[in-house]
């Protein structure tokens, strides 16, 4: 073989390697944390429907409660509680950064809010621990101020910067000739964004919201210092509560590998990774126009 | 009319989200460095911290956060480089590209908790190196691959399709093309990519707690011996990081200055993101004014 063939194909190899290390880590992923997150039904013999409809959750109890709703229930609130925050005021600071004040959106309010989505979660999270907690508590009776408000609007503070800044390109990628049809007809301002430009980003929109939920559900420090980590079920949004996130990093080093208390905390992070795929499925789904 | 009044109440809903927005994103910003700026002095950043008492720094957790950012990026970079420039250049429609730009998808939407547990049954348990600094950087680099590949694939991406097709008219070879015409022209955008990416991996902590660990041993800059654990540059001690090390002390609450701890560690590592994402922008914009002025 000539030298440059034999640099071709040697090269075509290692980056098939890199390419292939990728696809590797992602079904070895899947596999392990699946294979792990299973034992605890397969092997311990937990059922499935008290895992995942069970209320009581004593994992080192005689005999042990394997009950995660709580943990369940405490994510998808506090992911919803973010998302209903966080969307109308991230869509509303996108449509002001791309329809009313664009040179001033696109100069200074975008680079910004790009900014601070670089923001490390723990900060959000000690932000949220030593501000908003304190305030809930001094504000409502019978408090600690750990709690699913807490923890939804710290989780939606974090993903304001995410949704506002994919949906604002969004918006930027509606074609400007719509635009200008529209007000040639006499529509307004607002019924232009209303009636043209809000739905043809439509799904642009949608990608954004579903991806802030997916960053606000696997999020596990931030809600974890505001939580309150108990594993009654909430009965109001002042209750404390308890996430799979916050349940598995406060647990995962208590408990012994191998127990039936530790392959449960896998179980719980094996739903996370389902739900990381239903997020992805959503995205598509979105993408393909089917869900609208 | 009606139109015109609703076009005005929206406008007036609309800025008026748009300014709370700036105004809870910018007290934030203003809450972390007042509070930092203050308890920030160079005591601070080069002592060790103190498990029970007051008065201690955060020295070996700043230390550990950039040896870790440096690991990491060794790590992710080629690899990234690689599969960026298969993704590109090579990949053929078929069910393999297809299955590599889905792992892509799902190793970018993991939380990082779970990348973290992941890290802590392969990396620390199975190959027995314990909570270390190499476990911490493989499950760091798990979590940067598919955003190093998409910056690299990006990248490629703006170079001009007439270069390279001039460079294979010339009969130089594919790979040689890839090596001194693409990447080359491809190095400012993968660079500045590279820069933001690194603020992520630098604030990042789930992932941390369970593959580097949540503890530092007590260094000793004059060490010689690299396999001891004490030796800062020893890649199979454990490090407690910047970012866990906020999380530890708040939950942990055995210090008496926990909140002033963590107001000063706070304040650096958003200090040390926006310096890296402003790093980032001034060096992309510099390269693309050096770059277009010349041709």
């Amino acid at each position: 073989m000539s030298k440059q063939k034999w640099e071709n194909t040697l090269g075509r190899t290692l980056t098939l390697i890199c390419a292939a290390i990728l696809l590797i880590t992602a079904i070895s992923i899947t596999y392990f944390i699946g294979s792990k997150g299973l034992a605890t039904f397969f092997k311990n013999d937990v059922s499935i429907g008290e895992f995942l409809t069970g209320t009581q959750w004593n994992p080192d109890g005689e005999p042990g409660k394997f009950g995660a709703f709580p943990f369940i229930f405490g994510s998808f609130v506090v992911t919803f509680l973010a998302v209903a925050i966080a969307a109308p005021l991230s869509i509303g600071a996108a449509i002001y950064m791309t329809e009313i004040k664009p040179r001033f959106g696109k100069k200074v309010l975008k680079p910004v809010i790009e900014l601070l989505v670089g923001i490390p979660s723990v900060v959000y999270g000690f932000i949220g621990l030593s501000v908003l907690v304190p305030f809930i508590r001094n504000t409502f009776d019978d408090t600690m101020g750990f709690s699913i408000l807490a923890g939804g609007i710290v989780l939606s503070v974090m993903i304001i910067p995410t949704i506002t800044s994919l949906a604002a390109d969004a918006l930027e990628a509606v074609p400007q000739d719509l635009r200008n049809a529209s007000l040639a007809l006499g529509a307004t301002r607002w019924q232009t964004i209303w009636r043209v430009v809000l739905r043809t980003a439509l799904p642009g929109i949608l990608t954004a919201m579903v991806l802030g939920m997916s960053r606000a559900f696997g999020e596990a420090l931030a809600v974890q210092m505001v939580i309150g980590n108990t594993t009654a079920l909430p009965t109001s949004i002042l209750d404390p509560t308890n996430t799979l996130t916050s349940g598995i990093t406060a647990n995962m080093g208590n408990t012994i590998a191998g127990t039936v208390a530790n392959n449960a905390l896998w179980s719980m992070s094996l739903l996370l990774l389902i739900m990381s795929f239903v997020f992805i499925l959503l995205i598509r789904l979105i993408g393909k126009k089917k869900v609208m | 009319m009606n139109a015109k009044l609703a076009n005005r109440v929206a406008t007036i809903i609309i800025t008026s989200f748009a300014y709370l927005i700036i105004l809870i994103l910018a007290g934030l910003l203003g809450y972390i460095l007042y509070n930092g700026l203050s308890v920030i002095d160079w005591d601070f950043v080069t002592s060790p911290p103190e498990s029970l008492s007051a008065g201690g720094g955060i020295g070996p957790q700043l230390f550990n956060s950039f040896y870790l950012l440096i690991l990491t990026m060794l790590i992710t970079t080629p690899l990234g480089l690689g599969a960026g420039i298969y993704l590109s250049q090579y990949a053929p429609k078929n069910k393999l590209t297809n299955g590599i730009r889905t792992s892509i998808e799902v190793l970018s939407s993991l939380p990082s908790i779970v990348v973290g547990l992941f890290g802590l049954l392969i990396f620390v348990t199975y190959t027995g190196w314990g909570y270390s600094l190499i476990s911490g950087a493989l499950a760091l680099a798990v979590f940067n691959l598919p955003l190093m590949v998409r910056i690299t694939e990006e990248a490629i991406e703006t170079v001009p399709k007439e270069q390279i097709e001039a460079s294979l008219a010339l009969g130089i070879s594919k790979w040689k093309t890839i090596t001194h015409v693409i990447l080359p022209a491809a190095i400012p955008g993968i660079l500045t990519g590279t820069i933001l990416a690194s603020g992520r991996v630098f604030g990042e902590a789930a992932a941390l707690l369970f593959t580097a660990g949540m503890s530092s041993p007590a260094l000793d800059f004059t060490s010689m011996d690299i396999t001891s654990s004490s030796h800062p540059l020893n890649p199979f001690r454990p490090a407690e990081t910047l970012a866990v090390h906020i999380w530890k002390v708040n939950t942990e609450g055995l210090i008496p200055d926990a909140r002033e701890v963590a107001d000063g560690a706070s304040a650096i590592l958003v200090l040390s993101v926006l310096v890296f994402n402003i790093t980032a922008r001034w060096f992309g914009s510099w390269i693309y004014r050096r770059i277009t002025s010349h041709s």
